[in-house]
């Protein structure tokens, strides 16, 4: 039945059909709606893991017990989950196993824009790139027969472009395969230099097999055109190349970026007259080609940063551009902000206040960077704010100690900052960590996490309790404040950064867009005591704004948190009942 | 049939899903290749946020480019104002006349630009301009600014407004699909 599909919902469908039987995940960009369709399928058992090292060894497990497995990641997950990654390319698998990475070229929703081929070329796994959603439906069943055929994990790269647009997709029945049964074997899954050793040249031999396959296998595939220009490309490049020039220029689209193809790469260039490389981010394919000794168009003209698109790769390619009109204005910007009634203002704003240090993490809650609350200093990776704080107060000692904080959400505390506190505890810096408990994953869409209570499919599930987690790590200190009581919040805060020792603060209240969560009636301005002050406009609620020298609430946005009325001394901000 | 190209703007949060959904749901039926895009995330926390539908035999791309959307449909003005350089010289803009204040105007650090339609219109740009969300409250809720927009970019289609009525029934939930209903038709018949 054809149906248009999210490339990420036809990934997942194609699982599904391949007989993919456990998943297990961490949500990110552009990644999260493969785990999220394939929960939707009764048949596999589905999971969020606390991060992409466990998911993927989660996956491990599964696929070396007989059965297919999958999990799923950003591409910045795959770095943490590259430990795993680098050994199971030398144990292999029993049955077949997928890892699905998504690139975020342009940094629509990331704090970096590597490209994910390095790790499949430094692992050595094989990598497939599908192009759009029928391709990575079809490249889900043929991973896993590739990994069965040759004993590896595979990698499936999306990207944004693929992950999040939605294209038709012609799907067939379930098939699941027969469960391979676990056999015993020391030498190939006891990764001990002893084994290791022996496994490595395997591994060798099987990426030359790879590229062998991948010369005839059809993965790759050559459509000829004219043949002045010819152009190696792959996932969307491959749809811009197509949408500029149609059969006006011949494609070599790859499908397998890892390993590459040599004979038929050389074959194509001897066809044509010159050769483009289209590929986003690194020069990959390039280089490839480079060291076949070919000259090519590539990164001379095309940039290694940001997204490509049509009109780029016609401008770059002499092709023609399309002509526009432009409004002749400086048009103010629309950043993205926190909700009106997110809990994490209240404490950003006692932050601000307390002049503090801010070091952040990764989360709907990195916003609290932006004016007008500017309360964050830095943001690198998740779970980076607790292990560099301690960092940070062991260089300065006391002069930094009493005005620094590390600022994680609930479920980038549990992805990687609890070794970091495990850290702060064992090695006792003087740190001050607090913890954002919005009791849900906000920024990639509300995915559960092991402190809800809730698995993904919604049901009850263990939920670890928080102030019993680090009071059994030896901090003595754990308060709760609640994000909404400005007067609280900065009591606490006081407190323990006076505190001769470390300690936590969880500022709990749930993200405001939970459906459990019901908003209260919007506030009202008494206009006849409002000044226009604006004070209540320094906590950036997207909900207040200036109208006629007065504060005005838009009432279709406005909660009623009434953060904003603890900062009006003129009484001049009203809850309604 | 070359490809057409629909860019669906608007503020994080308006409901560009259904809109796009409702389209893609249609043009499928309707027998084209389709393509939808969207950029999910960050940019959806109030930010500026774009849709992609793009139709025809074979479509390639999933994004629109500068200079080729036939229409740009805006749930807000100054989302319109600011995708005008994706119209093609010969597209037309839908748009809802609706302010919605981005952060730097609430903070004073910028203006809301004024008479934007009527620079777009100084440009020779085709632009329908229209209170959506009047309608919208018309039709029975605010939140069918959306259908509203999609019911006055139906005027512009070779498509019966049967085969748009069935679209909706298709992607709207029932009990909401007499006020969609309504809403469509305050749009279209505007």
């Amino acid at each position: 039945m054809k149906q248009l599909m999210l490339g990420n919902q036809a990934l997942a469908r194609g699982l599904y059909e391949a007989g993919c039987c456990v998943v297990s995940s961490y949500p990110g960009t552009p990644s999260t709606e493969v785990t999220e369709e394939a929960a939707k399928f009764e048949e596999i058992y589905c999971e969020w893991a606390p991060n992409e090292k466990v998911a993927m060894e989660v996956a491990f497990g599964a696929c070396l017990a007989g059965k297919r497995s999958f999990c799923g990641m950003k591409h910045v997950g795959l770095n943490v989950a590259a430990d795993p990654l680098y050994t199971c390319s030398y144990t292999g698998v029993n049955a077949g196993m997928i890892i699905c990475v998504a690139d975020d070229a342009g940094m629509h929703s990331s704090q970096n824009e590597q490209d994910s081929r390095h790790h499949a070329i430094a692992s050595k796994v094989p990598m497939l790139e599908p192009s759009d959603s029928q391709e990575a439906y079809a490249f889900a069943k043929l991973a896993y027969e590739i990994s069965e055929t040759f004993d590896t994990p595979v990698i499936i790269k999306m990207c944004t472009r693929v992950a999040h647009s939605q294209s038709v997709v012609d799907t067939a029945e379930r098939v699941v395969p027969a469960v391979k049964t676990y056999e015993k074997n020391i030498a190939k899954y006891v990764m001990m230099p002893g084994n290791a050793i022996r496994r490595h040249p395997f591994v060798e031999e099987r990426t030359r097999k790879l590229a062998e396959w991948s010369e005839t296998s059809g993965v790759n595939r050559v459509e000829m055109g004219d043949t002045s220009l010819g152009i190696i490309t792959s996932s969307t490049s491959y749809q811009y190349v197509k949408e500029v020039f149609g059969a006006k220029a011949s494609v070599l689209k790859i499908g397998m970026v890892n390993p590459l193809p040599t004979k038929m790469i050389l074959d194509f260039a001897a066809k044509v007259d010159k050769i483009a490389i289209v590929e986003e981010l690194d020069p990959i394919i390039e280089n490839h080609c480079k060291a076949l000794g070919l000259e090519v168009v590539g990164k001379d003209v095309f940039p290694i940063e940001g997204e490509y698109s049509q009109n780029m790769v016609a401008a770059k390619l002499g092709a023609d551009v399309p002509c526009s009109k432009k409004l002749d204005e400086n048009l103010p910007v629309r950043p993205p902000v926190m909700c009106s009634g997110c809990p994490h203002r209240g404490l950003f704003y006692t932050l601000k206040q307390n002049k503090v240090t801010v070091l952040g993490d990764i989360g709907c809650y990195t916003l609290g960077a932006v004016a007008p609350l500017s309360a964050m200093d830095v943001t690198l990776c998740m779970g980076a704010s607790i292990s560099s704080i301690h960092g940070f107060n062991k260089a300065l000692g006391t002069e930094s100690e009493g005005k620094t904080v590390a600022v994680i959400g609930d479920s980038t505390f549990m992805h990687s900052g609890m070794t970091g506190l495990a850290n702060i505890a064992y090695n006792q810096s003087n740190s001050t960590v607090i913890i954002l408990d919005n009791s849900i994953t906000g920024m990639t869409g509300h995915q559960q996490n092991p402190t809800t209570g809730y698995n993904i499919k919604g049901d009850p599930a263990g939920k670890i309790d928080l102030e019993a987690l680090c009071k059994a790590m030896g901090f003595n200190r754990v308060r709760v404040v609640d994000p909404y009581d400005l007067a609280q919040c900065d009591a606490v805060l006081k407190e323990e950064l006076a505190a001769e020792e470390p300690s936590v603060i969880i500022s709990r209240r749930p993200c405001v867009l939970l459906k459990y969560v019901k908003p209260k009636k919007p506030l009202k301005v008494l206009c006849d005591k409002c000044v226009g002050c604006k004070s209540c406009m320094r906590l950036g609620c997207p909900s207040i704004s200036m109208k006629d020298g007065k504060a005005c609430i838009d009432t279709t946005l406005c909660v009623g948190c009434g953060v904003c009325k603890q900062l009006c001394r003129l009484g001049a901000l009203e809850s309604q009942e | 049939m070359s490809t057409k190209n629909i860019m669906i703007v608007g503020v994080g949060g308006q409901g560009s899903l259904l809109a796009s959904k409702l389209l893609g749901h249609l043009l499928l039926t309707e027998g084209y290749d389709v393509k939808v895009s969207e950029v999910h995330g960050m940019s959806q926390r109030g930010g500026s946020v774009v849709t992609y539908v793009r139709f025809g035999e074979k479509v390639y791309s999933p994004i629109i480019d500068k200079g080729e959307a036939d229409f740009i449909v805006s749930f807000e003005q100054l989302e319109a104002a600011r995708y005008v350089e994706y119209l093609r010289p010969d597209g037309r803009i839908v748009t809802n006349t609706q302010k919605i204040d981005p952060m730097p105007v609430i903070t004073g650090a910028a203006e809301y630009p004024a008479e934007l339609v009527e620079k777009m219109q100084k440009l020779d740009i085709a632009v329908d301009a229209m209170d959506c969300l009047s309608l919208a409250e018309e039709a029975g809720s605010s939140k069918a600014v959306n259908i509203v927009l999609m019911g006055r970019l139906s005027k512009y289609f070779d498509i019966p407004v049967e085969k748009w009525d069935k679209a909706l029934e298709a992607c709207v939930p029932a009990k909401f699909l007499e006020l969609n209903r309504k809403a469509f038709a305050l749009g279209r018949n505007f």
